[in-house]
């Protein structure tokens, strides 16, 4: 049912990061958002705000309860994806698409930590 | 191991989301709490609440034995009667909040919240003394279905076949033998059920704020009358993620988030379900001295600015960044668009309109005390 997209490092804890050059762009995969059901509402970072992989840098909540977004990769914050801020169904419309926070990457070799789209599928059928 | 209301077979074929709750393993949602909230809201939803207990009180002492533990004032009520309140410790604190039903001039039906039953069963056993009573628990002999929403009563008479539009608000009847009417078997919709040896209470009640009906009957009955509301189309099988959020709108407590041990009535402003002027119930003083002088904390509700989210257990801040409290149920509200939470404050800080702030994860936002109703009930009395 969920769906899934080539070309896109993931976490274990659903998180996707899409790479182009020295940036990243940070969202949920369809999985997540097919397991929360109804996002009501997205809590983003600021701008030049630090993330680092493996904590938690925001949440995204459904009717009945938050759940962290954890970064897949260690960074600065150079944009937050503003339409969320009125229109958090964006995640449920399409996960893909509407990204979460974009980073400059402050250490690329962490992106070999994380799954492709092959180990990701395994890892949700889990 | 929770245990299995007798529809769980059900909820899993109808692919709900199963989670325990109160010792059961119930459906959270079944499509989403979204949909099932508004389905109640402008429509007609079933939730299956058969995990909620059930105790039968008989005998000739049967009303001052209620009196004596309950603290609303059930005394001369007419049969058919419904009451709210609550059980107290004798410090105030809260054991359950219940309903209770006046089935006959000796005998009493009592509704308790599934996570309190084993708790509740106890304290109403030690305080039988000295009252010629039959106490007689009966949560694994009910099933129970609420119907609700403004279709709830067109549903219930039409699908089910139970008279029910005479019933005023907290008003119930016992049937024992609706005549099996299958002369008309052309209408599906019509279907009635013959249960001579196992009565039915029908009860115009609900938590959602709607108006709805309340059907407890044997395992058997409530699996006839889940499938045929199922069946109809007209009635939207509901969680019990959006029984939360509707219960929560219409500023109605949930035992374990506004009420407690360590929650009276008195904070939680639910003072007009305790009737002071009755002679006596087990935590009356505690509750008259708290009125006379006041309590430390009240609930209260909070309207955000922002579009955050207050959860249960969230800290709530005076402006000068004081903890003054602590969430007690907080939504993103469906029928108002709006972040709202009920907490239970420091009572200098419950007053209308006071600035307060609730933590969520890092950050700190703002907002200010309002009513702990966010949404009009739409009961019809």
């Amino acid at each position: 049912m969920a769906k899934f997209e080539e070309g896109l490092r993931y976490s274990e804890s659903h998180e996707y990061i899409r790479v182009e050059g020295e940036y990243g762009y940070i969202g949920i995969s369809d999985y997540a958002q097919h397991a929360l059901g109804n996002v009501v509402y997205v809590d983003m970072p600021d701008v030049d705000d630090e993330v680092t992989a493996g904590e938690e840098f925001g949440a995204v909540e459904s009717v009945k309860a938050a759940s962290d977004l954890i970064s897949p990769v260690s960074g600065t914050v150079v944009e937050v994806n503003e339409a969320l801020e009125d229109k958090p169904e964006l995640l449920n419309e399409d996960a893909f698409a509407n990204w979460i926070i974009k980073v400059q990457l402050s250490d690329p070799s962490e992106l070999d930590k994380l799954m492709d789209v092959e180990a990701y599928k395994a890892h949700c059928a889990e | 191991m929770e245990k299995k209301t007798c529809l769980y077979d059900r909820h899993v074929a109808l692919g709900a989301l199963m989670s325990p709750f109160g010792g059961f393993i119930m459906p959270i949602q079944y499509t989403n709490i979204t949909d099932e909230h508004n389905a109640v809201r402008q429509h007609c939803g079933v939730f299956d609440v058969s995990h909620m207990g059930e105790v039968r009180i008989t005998g000739p002492d049967a009303e001052r034995y209620v009196q004596h533990i309950f603290t609303n004032d059930v005394s001369g009520a007419p049969v058919g009667q419904i009451y709210y309140g609550m059980m107290l410790y004798p410090d105030g604190g809260t054991v359950d909040d219940l309903l209770v039903y006046k089935m006959g001039e000796q005998d009493f039906f009592l509704v308790i919240n599934a996570a309190n039953i084993d708790k509740d069963v106890a304290w109403m056993k030690e305080h039988t003394a000295g009252f010629d009573i039959n106490l007689d628990h009966q949560s694994d002999q009910y099933g129970q279905l609420a119907v609700q929403g403004p279709e709830a009563e067109q549903v219930v008479e039409e699908v089910l076949g139970i008279p029910c539009r005479e019933l005023k608000f907290y008003e119930n009847k016992e049937i024992r033998n609706l005549e099996n009417k299958k002369g008309d078997s052309a209408s599906s919709k019509s279907l009635i059920f013959t249960f001579s040896d196992s009565p039915i209470i029908v009860s115009r009640t609900g938590y959602t704020g709607e108006d709805g009906f309340e059907i407890y009957g044997s395992h058997e009955y409530i699996q006839q009358a889940w499938d045929k509301l199922i069946e109809s189309g007209r009635c939207k099988p509901c969680g019990l993620g959006c029984r939360d959020t509707l219960r929560f709108e219409v500023g109605l407590p949930l035992y374990g988030d506004e009420l407690s041990a360590d929650i009276s009535p008195v904070m939680a402003g639910l003072s007009m379900f305790c009737k002071l002027d009755k002679p006596e119930f087990i935590g009356k003083e505690a509750l008259a001295e708290q009125k006379a002088n006041g309590v430390p904390q009240k609930l209260v509700g909070i309207e955000l600015a922002d579009k955050a989210i207050p959860r249960h257990g969230y800290p709530v801040l005076s402006m000068e960044g004081e903890p003054v409290g602590e969430v007690t149920t907080g939504y993103h509200c469906l029928s108002v668009d709006k972040s709202v939470c009920m907490a239970l404050v420091k009572t200098d800080f419950a007053k209308l309109d006071t600035p307060l702030q609730v933590q969520i994860r890092k950050k700190t936002f703002p907002g200010k005390v309002v009513k702990k109703k966010f949404y009009d009930k739409h009961y019809k009395k």
